[in-house]
């Protein structure tokens, strides 16, 4: 059979791709490799023709040129939505399953200095009712010996990477600040022998904030995360103190007192949306506008859906409708060139414009690590000292390269069969493993109950994103340069 | 592309590897076309790593560069070809010295000893 009788009967169909459409623009979101394209002139036509079925190549030819096209145009343009994966014309495709090197290197570990905390928010991972880490009988707070032991493993797991990061986690952190002072300390001594960059960041309750420590954090040019709800009635309906206190009127003044003296590093608030937290804008508004922060990020609590505080589907969809009003906010705000403090969206818009294709929901297990007080190495800080996803000791041989590697294999968007049909797992591979765990009972399973949420969510930012590319490309350059 | 636009970082990068493939096939004397969609890959020499290429991609000697003699200063100079030539960087800087034309002096250029 000649070439050419080949060509004739190939029979072209879409490819796999979410159109949308933005600023009077029609845009490709194509799959699985999250690049985005505006269609033009007659692409528009051919992905129309092939959006009603499969066509031979010939019949598809014959309609277009009915449509006034040249011959000439019409290849050309059949040869480029080809290679750009639009249309199709061959088998279907097998992706590829390719887990990663064994080492693999270590960005980041996150160390749980302690696992005590001072407050009792009703949602707490790791004293709720849902927590899987078991810390009972185990240190309560990590020593500068098993600490500095995490950072040695950090550098030495790094490989060639330049860059690494040290996150401090709890528990609630700053309730073992000698030790994060002494581990900061030795890390940067470390990265000054071995000229890597080494950065730091912690999340705190800030209950315990004050001038020397917001000093601290500022010399060593820390970046902070806050955990706080809103405003007073909000924040106090969920995070109190054992004694049912509310820590509103407590944190606030070392809140303000921190974004005033600390101008080193980012600041942000981390806002946990629960079924009676979850009016979105007003929480937003009272952050950045009444106390101040500059950037704001919401989660709804992982949570058994039966928990009286699990956020339920209907309040998930209020949560969309009011994320997506934000996300039109920001994008007004980008088009004249302005900072918005949205970070759900200026996350998602950063992630679509590297055009991310994801193996795996997020670096745990891959880039990142969490240590527990006692040093036991977990898939990260939400699962160490759990009775699953455990991979070494740092002082016991270090990363368990076996579990790892296991973990890998198991947890990879390729293994993940339900997931294999969806636009939006470039972006999403899945989603959180804890959250699965405790929704689906197993790290590895797809997070199958807020699918439509996170296509929902993806569709807003593309739209977002498509926008700010048409109206305001120079923009997008702050997400890195092209 | 005409009837699609790259937006994003990764759609820049599959665009610029599907105009790659695209390719063409020019001698090495032709002046290079610019523009998308012209990708250079050079005839005139082998592309697998046979030190001494003596014959080009289609087994013969027509596609190399010519004079053959200007092999030597091609490949070494221009087209950043591993050639088996002395270092003219570091240790042997005027090895060439006397071979101001190559076709006709090919015979002066230096012995240099490892």
């Amino acid at each position: 059979m000649s070439l050419v009788t080949e060509t004739q009967e190939q029979t072209y169909h879409s490819g796999e791709y979410h159109g949308f459409t933005a600023a009077g623009v029609e845009f490709l979101y194509m799959v699985p490799s999250g690049s985005i394209f505006a269609l033009e002139g007659m692409g528009k036509r051919v992905l129309e023709l092939l959006a009603a079925g499969a066509l031979q190549r010939q019949a598809l030819i014959d309609k277009l040129l009915e449509m006034g096209y040249l011959l000439a145009e019409v290849e050309a343009t059949l040869q480029e939505l080809t290679e750009i994966d639009a249309i199709d014309c061959g088998a279907p495709r097998e992706e590829t399953f390719a887990v990663p090197l064994q080492e693999f290197p270590l960005q980041r570990v996150v160390l749980n200095v302690t696992n005590q905390c001072n407050l009792a928010c009703t949602y707490c991972y790791e004293y709720s009712e849902d927590r899987i880490t078991q810390p009972a009988g185990r240190k309560k707070f990590m020593s500068a010996d098993v600490a500095e032991a995490s950072v040695d493993m950090l550098f030495h797991e790094s490989g060639n990477r330049r860059g690494i990061h040290v996150t401090f986690f709890g528990g609630e952190t700053l309730l073992n600040f000698p030790v994060m002072r002494s581990t900061v300390e030795y890390a940067k001594r470390k990265a000054a022998k071995t000229g890597k960059e080494i950065e730091f960041s912690l999340t705190t309750n800030a209950t315990l904030l004050d001038e020397e420590k917001i000093d601290f954090l500022s010399e060593n040019r820390i970046g902070v995360t806050v955990s706080i709800d809103g405003d007073r009635e909000l924040h106090n309906s969920q995070r109190v103190f054992h004694d049912g206190r509310g820590s509103y009127d407590v944190i606030v003044p070392k809140i303000k007192e921190l974004l005033k003296r600390h101008r080193t590093n980012s600041i942000g608030a981390r806002v946990t949306l629960t079924a009676g937290v979850s009016d979105v804008r007003r929480i937003y508004r009272h952050l950045t506008e009444e106390i101040g922060f500059n950037a704001a990020g919401f989660s709804p609590a992982t949570a058994n859906p039966n928990r009286l505080y699990a956020i339920g589907p209907q309040k998930m969809d209020n949560v969309l409708d009011q994320f997506t009003e934000l996300a039109f906010e920001y994008r007004d705000c980008a088009l004249q060139n302005k900072q918005h403090g949205f970070t759900n969206v200026s996350d998602t818009l950063k992630e679509l414009h590297s055009g991310i294709s994801k193996a795996y929901a997020c670096g745990a297990g891959l880039g990142m690590l969490g240590v527990g007080t006692e040093g036991n190495v977990g898939l990260c800080h939400r699962f160490v000292d759990a009775p699953v996803a455990q991979m070494g000791h740092v002082k016991q041989g270090g990363i368990d390269r076996k579990a790892r590697r296991e973990f890998l294999t198991t947890h990879h968007i390729g293994a993940r069969y339900d997931c294999h049909a969806c636009w939006a797992r470039p972006v999403c591979a899945g989603g959180c493993y804890h959250e699965a765990f405790i929704h689906h009972g197993s790290t590895s399973a797809a997070n199958l109950h807020y699918c439509d949420w996170i296509r929902g969510w993806n569709d807003v930012c593309l739209r977002v994103y498509g926008e700010i590319a048409t109206r305001n490309p120079e923009f997008l350059n702050r997400f890195g340069e092209n | 592309m005409n009837s699609v636009r790259a937006i994003n970082r990764k759609a820049k990068k599959v665009e610029e590897i599907a105009v790659a493939e695209r390719g063409d096939l020019r001698a090495l004397q032709t002046v290079q076309p610019k523009g998308p969609g012209k990708v250079y890959h050079p005839m005139g020499c082998t592309l697998n790593f046979t030190p001494g290429w003596e014959v080009d991609i289609s087994g013969g000697t027509a596609g190399l560069c010519q004079p053959i003699e200007r092999d030597l200063f091609d490949c070494y100079l221009g087209c950043g070809w591993p050639a088996q030539v002395p270092d003219h960087l570091n240790n042997a800087p005027d090895w060439t010295d006397k071979c101001a034309s190559a076709v006709n002096d090919w015979r002066k250029v230096d012995i240099v000893f490892p």
